[in-house]
C-alpha cells in the first residue's frame, strides 16, 4: 500500500516538555543500544500530540533514537495507524469494516460517515472537525459493529446511534464510549451465562472506566494528563461511579488543532553513564519541613520514605536532577527507570513552582 | 458445560474487582514463589502433561515450545515475548484478559519467563487497544508496587522485569518473527526460519513468543495440576478455551468453555442460538478469518477443537466463531476477507503481495457475478500457488478462506454468474 508524506508539511515539531520526559522513559525500557525499539511509541505520542505524523516529527524522532530518518519514515508509512495527512480537528473516526462488523451493519456506519463527514475517506469535513476511514478488524468482534474515535471504542452501534455520537462530538461533548446497547462488556446481552458467582464491583468495564476517569477520549495528548496508573494508585479498587456523576468531559481538542508550534526541535538526549553522579542531598529537611513527595504521581509512602532516607525531602531537589543524577538515584533505589518513565522531574518542577502535578 | 469453579478467567467481563486485591481474592498470585521453587523442569513438564496447545491459532504444544529454549545461557539474555497483537478478524478474547483479568497474564509472564531462563519479558499489544494497554500497564505497575515484579519477584528469588510495548496497526505483526522485527523498531516483515526465535530471536537472543491466553492459563494449570486441565476436552485437545462468537447469533459474546464443546451447544447455551433459529444457519467460520468456513450441514455435529475441525479441512484457529445466517451474502463475506489480506500483506514475498490483490480482484467480480465460470477454477489454482510459497503463513491464510468458499459454495457462485448473464434477478434453484 502506497503511503507517502503529505504534500504540505509544517515547519517544525517539538515534543511538549512532559511528552519529552515520557519519551525518555520509553527509551529506557529497552536494552542499551536498542533504542530503535522505541520508534513506534515515540511516533505514536507525536501523533497523539499533533493529530498526524509530519516530516519534522519523523526527523525529530530519528535524531532522538539515533536512526536515519528513512528508517523512521519506513516505519511511519508501514503501520496503518500512523496518519500521514492532517485529520479532523475534533476526531478522526475509524470504522471497522471487516467481516464480523460488515455482516452486522458496518456498511451503514460508513454511509453515515459519507453523509456527515466527507464522501471519501481521509478527507476533512467541510468544517474541518472530522475525517474518517474504514479500518481492518479492530478486535471487538463480539461487540460488532463498532468504531474507534480517539482512544476509545464505541461498540454495539446502530447507524442512528453513531450519527448521534458524531453530532455530540461536533457540539463539543464526548459521549460515553463502550457498548451502546446496554451491555457491560462482551457478555451475552440480557443476562450472564457464566461467572455469576461474584459481587459486581464496577459500574463500567475497564475501557469505559478509564475513558470516564481520564477524560482524554479525543484530547490531543501533551503528557500532563493523569494516567491509568495514577488512577490505580489513587484508589484501589477503582471506585464505582455514582449515578449522576459527570461522564466523560468534553475536551478542548477543537482549540489545539492548529498548534503547530514554532519551537525548536529537540536534540538527542544525552546518555547518562551507568554509575551516574550523586545529586545534592540533605541530612534533614529544611526549615518549614519536608514536602509531601507523594504528590508526585508514582511516589507512594514506601518510595517517599526511601527518598527521605537517601536525603531527598523537597520538590526542588528532584526538579534539579540531571540525567546523571537520575541514573544515580535510579541505581541506588532500584527504580528501573521509573523516574523517567513517570516523569518525576517535570512533576517536581511544577510542584516546586507551587502548581499541582 | 464448564462450571464456574473450573473457569480460569473468573473476571472475563470485568464486573468484579479488577485490582490486584481482587485478583488475589479470586486465587491468582497464590503461592507463586512455591510454584517457581519446584524448578524449571517441573514447570515445563506440567505444562506438557496438561496438553496445553498454543492459543494463538497454530495449536503448537506450549510445553514443548518452552523446552526449546537453551537450558543454559551462553551469555545472551533470554526473552519471553507475549503476542498480544490480537488482529485476526473475529478474535476478541485476549482483549478481555488484558483489560479485565490482567493479573493472570502478569503472573503467567513471571512463571513462563522463569521456566525459560528469561529475566525480562515484553508484551506486544496491538496499537488500537489503547485503553487495554492503559489498564494492563496500571496492573503491571500495581504488581511492581507490591513486589510481584522486579528484583526477587514475588519472593521467588528470580529477578524479572515486564515491559509493555505496542504496535501501530499491522496484522502481520501477529506473526512471531514479524512481531520481533517490529519490537526491534523495524517494519513488521517476517524473518526466514530457521534460525528459529528460540535460537535467534529478539535482539539476536533466544526468545519464545507465546499468545496471551497460552501464558495466562499457565499459573492456574500449575496450581490445580496438569491432570485437572487435561480433564477437559478430548485427548490431544485438552483444557478450557475462550471462545469469541460474533455475527448472526442472538447474543454475541466472549465466553470460556471446555475444549471440544459442540458448536451447537456453544451457540445455544451462551449466545441464544442462531438468529432466526438453527435452520436459518448458512455457514460458520469457526476459528477466525484464516480458516475455511463450515457450511451449515457440517455444523450440526461440529466439535470445537483442533483435531475435529482439521478433519473437516477447517481449523480451530483462535476459536473466533463468526456465524452467518441465510441472509448473508457469503461470497461477499469472504471477499471482505480477501480485501483484508490484500490490505495486510507486508509486501515482502511476491506470491502474497501480488496474489492477494489478484485474488481480491477476482473475488470482486464473483460478488457481482460479472465473471466467467471458468474463473472459479483459475482462482482456485492461484490460491494453491500462493499457499505454501511465502515466508510466513499470511499467504496460506489468504488462500484458505477462498478455497473453503469454493469447496462448499461453488453452486452459489456459479448461480450468480449465470443469473447475471441471463439477466434474471437472483438465482432461483432449478430443481
Amino acid at each position: 500500500m502506497l503511503r507517502r508524506l503529505h504534500h504540505h508539511q509544517p515547519e517544525s515539531f517539538a515534543f511538549t516538555p512532559a511528552n519529552l520526559e515520557w519519551a525518555r522513559g520509553q527509551i529506557a525500557k529497552y536494552p542499551e543500544g536498542r533504542q530503535a525499539s522505541a520508534v513506534i511509541p515515540l511516533l505514536w505520542r507525536g501523533q497523539e500530540q499533533e493529530g498526524w505524523v509530519t516530516r519534522p516529527m519523523i526527523e525529530t524522532v530519528a535524531r532522538m533514537l539515533d536512526l536515519a530518518p528513512i528508517r523512521v519514515l519506513e516505519v511511519a508509512s508501514f503501520y496503518f495507524m500512523f496518519q500521514m495527512a492532517p485529520v479532523g480537528s475534533v476526531a478522526h473516526v475509524q470504522v471497522c469494516g471487516t467481516t464480523s462488523c460488515m455482516i452486522c451493519g458496518a456498511e451503514d456506519l460508513i454511509g453515515v460517515c459519507r453523509d456527515k463527514i466527507a464522501k471519501a475517506p481521509h478527507t476533512l469535513s467541510a468544517d474541518g472537525k472530522f475525517s474518517w476511514e474504514e479500518v481492518e478488524c479492530l478486535g471487538a468482534c463480539a461487540n460488532a459493529p463498532m468504531v474507534q474515535i480517539g482512544k476509545d471504542y464505541y461498540e454495539d452501534l446502530t447507524a442512528e446511534k453513531f450519527a448521534w455520537i458524531l453530532d455530540e462530538l461536533a457540539a463539543g461533548r464526548v459521549p460515553t464510549p463502550g457498548p451502546q446497547n446496554g451491555r457491560f462488556a462482551s457478555e451475552p446481552l440480557g443476562g450472564l451465562t457464566s461467572l455469576k458467582g461474584f459481587a459486581k464491583t464496577h459500574e463500567a468495564n475497564a475501557s469505559v472506566a478509564l475513558a470516564t476517569q481520564l477524560g482524554d477520549t479525543v484530547k490531543r495528548i501533551d503528557g500532563t494528563e493523569p494516567t491509568a496508573t495514577d488512577v490505580m494508585r489513587g484508589a484501589s479498587p477503582m471506585p464505582v461511579r455514582k449515578k449522576g456523576a459527570p461522564k466523560a468531559r468534553a475536551t478542548g481538542a477543537g482549540e489545539s488543532d492548529a498548534a503547530l508550534r514554532e519551537a525548536e526541535t529537540v536534540g538527542r538526549p544525552e546518555q547518562g553513564s551507568v554509575a551516574g553522579s550523586k545529586p545534592a542531598l540533605l541530612k534533614k529537611p529544611r526549615k518549614g519541613g519536608a514536602d509531601d513527595l507523594k504528590k508526585i504521581s508514582g511516589v507512594g509512602p514506601k518510595l517517599e520514605s526511601l527518598l527521605n532516607e537517601l536525603g531527598v525531602f523537597h520538590f526542588d531537589q528532584i526538579a534539579a536532577w540531571t540525567d546523571d543524577e537520575i541514573a544515580w538515584v535510579d541505581e541506588r533505589l532500584k527504580f528501573k527507570g521509573r523516574i523517567e518513565r513517570e516523569g518525576w522531574i517535570a512533576q517536581a518542577q511544577a510542584l516546586a513552582r507551587g502548581e499541582g502535578a | 458445560m464448564l462450571d464456574d469453579k473450573d473457569r480460569i478467567f473468573t473476571n472475563l467481563y470485568g464486573m468484579h474487582d479488577r485490582s490486584l486485591a481482587g485478583a488475589k481474592a479470586r486465587g491468582h498470585w497464590d503461592g507463586t514463589a512455591g510454584l517457581i521453587a519446584n524448578g524449571r523442569d517441573w514447570i515445563v513438564n506440567e505444562i506438557k502433561n496438561s496438553g496445553l496447545r498454543g492459543r494463538g491459532g497454530a495449536g503448537f504444544p506450549t510445553g514443548l515450545k518452552w523446552s526449546f529454549m537453551p537450558k543454559e545461557s551462553d551469555g545472551r539474555p533470554h526473552y519471553l515475548v507475549v503476542n498480544a497483537d490480537e488482529s485476526e478478524p473475529g478474535t476478541c478474547k485476549d482483549r478481555e484478559i488484558m483489560r479485565h483479568d490482567p493479573h493472570t497474564l502478569i503472573e503467567g509472564c513471571l512463571i513462563a519467563s522463569f521456566a525459560m531462563g528469561a529475566h525480562a519479558a515484553y508484551i506486544y499489544i496491538r496499537g488500537e487497544y489503547i485503553r487495554e494497554r492503559e489498564a494492563l500497564q496500571a496492573a503491571i505497575d500495581e504488581a511492581y508496587d507490591a513486589g510481584l515484579l522486579g528484583k526477587n519477584a514475588a519472593g521467588s528469588g528470580w529477578d524479572f522485569d515486564l515491559y509493555l510495548h505496542h504496535g501501530a496497526g499491522a496484522y502481520i505483526c501477529g506473526e512471531e518473527t514479524a512481531l520481533i522485527e517490529s519490537l526491534e523498531g523495524k517494519k513488521g516483515m517476517p524473518r526466514l526460519k530457521p534460525p528459529f526465535p528460540a535460537g535467534v530471536g529478539l535482539y539476536g537472543c533466544p526468545t519464545t513468543v507465546n499468545n496471551v491466553e497460552s501464558i495466562a492459563v499457565a499459573p492456574t494449570i500449575l496450581r490445580r495440576g496438569a491432570a485437572w486441565f487435561a480433564s477437559f476436552g478430548r485427548a490431544n485437545n485438552t483444557g478450557t478455551k475462550i471462545f469469541a462468537i460474533s455475527g448472526h447469533v442472538n447474543r454475541p459474546c466472549v465466553v470460556e468453555e471446555s475444549m471440544s464443546i459442540g458448536l451447537k451447544e456453544l451457540l445455544e447455551r451462551h449466545c441464544g442460538g442462531v438468529r432466526g433459529g438453527w435452520k436459518n444457519l448458512k455457514a460458520v467460520i469457526p476459528g477466525g478469518s484464516s480458516v475455511p468456513l463450515l457450511p451449515s450441514h457440517l455444523c450440526d455435529d461440529a466439535i470445537m477443537d483442533f483435531d475435529w475441525l482439521r478433519e473437516q479441512k477447517s481449523g480451530l484457529g483462535t476459536a473466533a466463531v463468526i456465524v452467518m445466517d441465510q441472509s448473508t451474502d457469503v461470497i461477499k463475506a469472504i471477499w471482505r476477507l480477501a480485501k483484508f489480506y490484500k490490505h495486510e500483506s507486508c509486501g515482502q514475498c511476491t506470491p502474497c503481495r501480488e496474489g492477494t490483490g489478484w485474488m481480491m480482484r477476482v473475488m470482486d467480480r464473483l460478488v457481482t457475478g460479472e465473471a466467467e465460470i471458468e474463473e472459479i477454477d483459475t482462482l482456485l489454482d492461484v490460491t494453491t500457488r500462493v499457499e505454501g510459497h511465502t515466508i510466513c503463513a499470511l499467504g496460506d491464510a489468504a488462500a484458505w478462506p477462498i478455497q473453503g468458499l469454493i469447496r462448499h459454495f461453488r453452486d452459489e457462485i456459479e448461480d450468480r454468474i449465470r443469473a447475471r448473464r441471463s439477466g434474471r434477478v437472483g438465482a432461483v434453484a432449478a430443481e
